[in-house]
């Protein structure tokens, strides 16, 4: 096992190359001068020499590339000029805010997405299968950012139920339940459309599994229905969930970007649109590929559940 | 396509997103012909105005713009940008992964690797990349949402071309002499071109909410011009004091992407071959019962009696009556063949005894299935429960499907006895190891903590025989064992249920198409053509002496080792489609013998002699001789 | 007689655990040199168990696989090159399954005129008249042509494929399991089409299977392949009767025959040899009941024997 884990972390280095690659590309597009893209078109003469002298941006592209990769990889990012603090420093506090709320954002709909599926396919046609298809029709068909505002507008200021922003109370205590208050809405509206995508497939997927030969075996063991369907069958459709969890991860975090704008959550995806919004190219590139990066190693530990849960696959 | 439509109309959500979304559609043509206020003149006068105001149907917005213009030249925006990133991502990731799923091998493996470093990115990443790129802006929205489902689309479109590109109509096209070029246009591209649909009718809605997204942050479309998405940015500060402002254009986007996700399942279920024939339903535990006549009385004292025994599949409005009237009974210790070509429905019929066949669409129509003098077709599920397994077991055919891929076969062997009665864990495995030993599987300690796909397919079919021995039951129903396996391991697993049945005076049910195996397995024989019994008694009588035509054509059809090079007899025709059986004998069209008599009402199984019955009014071989032998 | 086709040397290495660069993490051996000669107007059976390389050899015959080495030769002319279109107008490939050999969206018609326009360039009128004429011969009627694939039973569908075969007008037929797929019934009428059309077109068949009896049947000659190796050659009606391969007589004993008891023909160890690492010497050796050492130091070479008759084996039966 361990050796398997190394070998996924080493096969992670050529994706994350690549990613560098792809992000310096794009950025690379920006058409005009780089370093007056970067800084704005109100960066002072010294700002763009410093910068040039800074990044090396008169050099050729590869050497370009191979001078940005290196710093990254001694920990520099460079520096936002707009928040005139170096962009590890920024993006990791701000990811911790969004580890948080996608996070729980995350859990929540891998557990009742599953659930949802599994009790929908085996009660296929049946009321409950209707109702669950239903209400995943509407989770993954209302706009999550317009679900946040409905959210707001309904339990915060009409019932008073959870705060209307943030993740903290300008004042007071910083406590869990304070956070978990903060929190709750936040989390469930990013985890609707997540939990309507992980209840949809599973749902397939354990159609799929319940027609397989191995549970009419079950069946004709004597096996009780509970546990062909919790135990034959979800192990087996659990094969072709993993992976689309680690997938749902993704959206999970790109949705966070819509949620943290609603709620004004202090996390990286709101860092982000501000960045782009201001034209702080080095903020948004190093935030980028920092998350890109957590994301990689988020799929390696998906890939290291599955190989867990199936024996098949040669680790 | 007629047929398309027909089953698209017939599905009744996916009817309702059509029509909603074709009046959205329509409205969003003739906007500009429509009498609208000018949507993006401002009038801070008249700023937020409410819902059903004077002039302005649906109010005014912060700057006291009419709403409902916006609301309709936005939606126009929206639908157009959403259709428009479908159709350049579906068309651009179709053809990347047509060439890598058709080409294989380095040209696959260099794209795929491409096509996962992009996916490597949670997509909103990679598209605020492309938008800081290139700036804010609606056509830039368009190029970053379709740049992000690229690989999407090259995904799950490689996929499907990777099985078309190894179906054998592809080689018989190469051997016909056609270039890859031609193969790809007029071999693949048809068999993908329904799977393309289906990615984008299911991800047309996604679209949507991605570019109302990029534009809800500000990053898509840019003021005064305004998308669905830019509405609700726009509306966002004064959500807390003019909700309608921003609930507008939120149900908007609900209802369009709810419209389109209905529709879009509904081309996917009208496209999708596996739904038109309900084979994508959910098998309930037990097969429906609903006997409508008289349910037979049990008589004798057999095991296991069958008597006029009805299963039907109920597919839409179409019955095929895969059973139809099956009367067998065995005995303890004796082995009954069942014999008969596939679509004869000797599988359904074994499975019907424990209500094993898949339900929907299996129904039980008729008859009852006497354990020990109870009737099982009647029983509650529970029961039946208790029973399958433990009185009742199974053998399957392919012995690779029917284990579970993920338990070892240790777990599934205790699994087999600890569902009928509590087993300790240290005990359930001796009685595993025991089993495994049973049936002479070598190293029997060591295989039991093997996973199923380690297993060679004789040695998994020994485990699928350990399996049905382990609660020691009276019957076990073999399902063509065999069918699958190589000669020279079938001749080993037929020994071993042969001297397993002796040692344990067990009553099989051996279902199969094989004349040998009967011959050398079963004392008993029952043939078996259109879903019902057309030959039954003991095994030497009947392989010696057929007296149903079929039976003895049949015979003659197989060739058997020994015999050298000859012509083979032939039956001319097709069995009947059991949905359309015709009156009287099924077999009477392909029958030598066949008299107008044969063609009309019911044919009995009537006696031949003491042991032997036949379904036929001119039996082959005269029960005169028979007696005499 | 002449020769229709010879195999020299032919054999199949597969690579396995490909990388993006560099050599792949193994080898498997699916044919070892195979050297085969068929006549013309011969049928030659070729049997053995799953995994013994019959259909690797049957697709490099018709070009659909390059054969790693060797030699493939057609009444005297070597047929080097990969390329299936100059495979195709002298030998043609019957599939096992007829329905998957089917384009699901093209009418039975545009399947048949693949060929004549592709290989021969037929004119339109010319394809019409052909096309009669073949389907004709195989007992199909002409307006099938308009239908889909999906509208036929197996055995009509394997007719089709039959027909489709017969119109690049090659000489050479490679029949792989052309009726494992068939219900009996209707096995012994594509069976007996088969033998007709033999006879009416003179054609060479190259009959793969691994049902013993429906080889017996039609077969002149038959080889026996295990392990990728061919074990056994000889005549059809000699080689099940007097087999003198241990592997033919273990084979010949294990079908299950109307009137024969039933007894496991071997105790022993039944696994098939691991390809990836295969055993030196005889690979039939582990499960050979007149195993001796040097079957474990040699591989036998396939040598005449009996009178027509080959056999790969240091101690046959006799």
């Amino acid at each position: 096992m361990a050796g398997y884990i190394l070998k996924r972390l080493l096969s992670a280095i050529p994706v994350l190359i690549g990613i560098s690659v792809i992000v310096f590309l794009i950025m690379a597009m920006i058409p005009g001068d780089p370093a007056t893209a970067i800084l704005g078109s109100y960066a002072t003469p010294e700002n763009v020499a410093a910068l040039n002298e800074d990044l090396g941006l008169d050099e050729p592209l590869v050497t370009r590339y191979f001078i940005w990769l290196s710093n990254m990889v001694q920990g520099d990012f460079g520096r936002s000029f707009a928040l005139n603090r170096p962009v590890l420093d920024e993006v990791l506090e701000r990811f911790g805010a969004t580890l948080v709320l996608a996070g729980t954002a995350f859990v929540l709909c891998s557990v009742f997405g599953i659930a949802a599926g599994v009790i929908s396919a085996a009660n296929q046609y049946g009321f409950g299968d209707k109702a669950i298809t239903f209400v995943v029709l509407l989770g993954i068909s209302i706009p999550s950012f317009f679900l946040g505002m409905m959210m707001i507008l309904i339990f915060a200021v009409n019932l008073r139920w959870f705060p209307v922003s943030g993740m903290w109370p300008i004042f007071g205590d910083r406590t869990i339940w304070v956070l978990l208050d903060h929190l709750a809405m936040p989390a469930i509206a990013l985890a609707v459309v997540a939990t309507g995508v992980v209840a949809r497939l599973s749902r397939s997927a354990m159609l799929e599994v319940l027609r397989q030969d191995f549970i009419r075996t079950a069946r004709a063991k004597g096996v009780r229905e509970n546990s062909v369907i919790w135990r034959h069958a979800l192990r087996a459709a659990m094969v072709s969930i993993i992976p689309v969890l680690g997938i749902q991860a993704g959206f999970v975090l790109s949705g966070a970007v819509y949620i943290e704008m609603v709620f004004q959550w202090p996390g990286v995806g709101r860092m982000l649109v501000d960045a782009i919004l201001r034209r702080d190219i080095l903020l948004v590139q190093g935030g980028v590929v920092f998350i890109a990066a957590c994301y990689v190693l988020f799929n390696i530990a998906v890939d290291v559940a599955q190989s867990l849960l199936d024996p098949r696959i040669k680790t | 396509m007629s047929n398309f439509l027909r089953l698209l109309a017939r599905n009744k959500l996916a009817l309702g997103g059509l029509i909603v979304m074709g009046i959205v559609i329509f409205f969003a043509l003739i906007t500009p012909l429509l009498p609208l206020a000018d949507p993006n003149v401002t009038n801070t006068a008249d700023r937020f105005q409410p819902v059903f105001s004077e002039g302005a149907l649906l109010g005014t917005d912060h700057l006291g713009r009419d709403l409902l213009s916006r609301l309709m030249w936005g939606t126009r925006l929206s639908l157009a940008v959403g259709f428009a990133a479908a159709i350049i991502a579906a068309t651009i990731g179709a053809a990347i992964g047509i060439i890598a799923g058709y080409y294989g091998g380095r040209t696959d493996n260099i794209i795929m690797r491409g096509v996962d470093m992009l996916m490597a990115f949670p997509y909103i990443l990679l598209a605020l990349a492309i938008v800081a790129a290139l700036g804010p802006g609606l056509l830039n929205a368009l190029i970053a949402v379709a740049a992000v489902n690229i690989p999407f689309f090259a995904r799950n479109i490689r996929g499907i071309t990777v099985g078309i590109a190894n179906k054998e109509f592809v080689d018989a096209a190469r051997l016909a002499g056609k270039s890859d070029a031609s193969i790809i246009l007029s071999e693949v591209l048809p068999n993908v071109i329904p799977v393309i649909v289906i990615a984008m009718s299911t991800t047309i809605g996604w679209m949507i909410l991605e570019t109302a997204g990029l534009s809800f942050l500000g990053l898509g479309s840019q003021p005064p011009v305004a998308d669905l998405g830019s509405m609700l940015g726009e509306a966002r500060s004064a959500l807390i004091t003019n909700p309608h402002t921003s609930i507008v254009p939120g149900m908007m986007i609900l209802i369009i992407v709810m419209a389109i996700n209905l529709l879009g399942d509904g081309v996917r279920d009208a496209l999708d071959p596996r739904l038109k024939s309900g084979a994508l339903s959910r098998p309930m535990p037990a097969t429906r019962v609903d006997r409508k006549g008289p349910i037979p009385e049990a008589e004798g004292d057999d095991l296991l009696a069958l008597r006029g025994l009805e299963t039907q599949f109920h597919v839409k409005d179409r019955v095929y009556k895969a059973v139809g009237g099956v009367d067998l009974n065995v005995r303890p210790g004796e082995c009954l063949g069942l014999i008969g070509e596939s679509g004869s429905g000797k599988s359904v019929t074994a499975l019907s005894v424990m209500g094993l066949v898949a339900s929907p669409p299996g129904v039980i129509t008729g008859g009852a299935v006497y354990f020990e003098g109870e009737d099982l077709v009647g029983a509650p599920y529970s029961k039946l429960r208790r029973m399958r397994g433990k009185r009742v077991a199974y053998i399957f055919q392919d012995p690779l499907a029917t284990l579970h891929p993920l338990y070892t076969i240790g777990d599934q062997l205790i699994e087999a006895v600890s569902c009928h009665r509590p087993i300790g864990k240290s005990e359930g495995r001796a009685h595993a190891v025991e089993l495994l030993r049973q049936v002479r599987i070598p190293n029997a300690e060591k295989r039991v903590d093997s996973y199923p796909h380690e297993l060679s397919g004789g040695m998994r079919q020994r485990v699928g025989i350990a399996m049905a021995l382990a609660n020691d039951p009276e019957v076990i129903i073999a399902d063509e064992p065999t069918t699958a396996l190589d000669v020279t391991v079938q001749a080993q697993v037929l020994t071993l249920l042969d001297d397993l049945r002796r040692e344990k005076g067990l009553a099989i049910l051996f279902i199969t198409h094989d004349f040998g195996v009967v011959a050398q397995l079963c004392d008993r024989v029952a043939v078996m053509y259109a879903g019902r019994i057309v030959e039954q008694g003991p095994t030497d009588a009947i392989l010696n002496a057929p007296a149903h035509p079929y039976t003895s054509k049949l015979m003659a059809c197989v060739p058997e080792l020994g015999e050298g090079r000859r012509r083979l007899e032939a039956i001319p025709g097709l069995p009947p489609v059991v949905d359309k059986l015709p009156d009287g004998c099924a077999f009477a069209d392909r029958c030598h013998v066949a008299t107008d008599a044969c063609r009309r009402g019911e044919i009995p199984l009537d006696p031949l002699s003491d042991k032997r019955r036949v379904r036929c009014i001119h039996p082959v071989s005269d029960p005169a001789t028979e007696a005499a032998q | 007689m002449t020769e229709a086709l010879r195999l020299t040397g032919l054999s199949k290495t597969f690579e396995v655990g490909k990388r993006l660069f560099g050599p792949p993490r193994a080898r498997v051996r699916a044919v070892q040199p195979v050297d085969l000669t068929v006549q013309e107007g011969e049928t030659l059976g070729i049997v053995g168990e799953s995994g013994c390389g019959k259909s690797t050899l049957a697709r490099m015959l018709v070009g659909l696989l390059p054969p790693s080495k060797g030699t493939i030769e057609i009444n005297g002319a070597a047929l080097d090159n990969a390329d299936p279109a100059e495979f195709g107008k002298k030998i043609q490939y019957v599939f096992q399954d007829p329905i998957s050999s089917l384009n699901p969206r093209k009418t039975i018609r545009q399947i048949m005129e693949a060929p004549l326009i592709n290989l021969h360039n037929m004119p339109a009128a010319k394809r019409r008249e052909r096309i009669s004429e073949i389907f004709d011969a195989v007992n199909l009627r002409e307006e099938f042509l308009d239908r889909y694939p999906h509208e036929f039973s197996g055995g009509q569908a394997q007719r089709i494929g039959i027909a489709r075969a017969l119109a690049a007008n090659a000489r050479i037929l490679i029949l792989d399991e052309p009726v494992s797929a068939l219900d009996v019934s209707v096995q012994a009428q594509v069976l007996n089409l088969l033998a007709d059309l033999k006879a009416e077109f003179g054609l060479t068949y190259l009959f793969i299977s691994h049902d013993l009896a429906v080889v017996e049947a039609v077969s002149d000659r038959v080889a026996v392949l295990y392990f990728g190796s061919v074990v056994e050659v000889g005549p059809a009606a000699e080689i099940f009767a007097n087999p003198r391969h241990p592997y033919t007589k273990l084979l010949a004993e294990s079908a299950p025959v109307v009137g024969r008891a039933l007894k496991a023909p071997e105790g022993r160890a039944t696994e098939l040899p691991d390809p990836l690492n295969p055993p030196e010497g005889c690979a039939f050796r582990a499960r050979c009941p007149r195993a001796q050492d040097i079957c474990a130091v040699d591989v036998p070479e396939l040598h005449e024997d009996q009178a027509k008759t080959q056999v790969a084996c240091f101690n046959p039966n006799d």
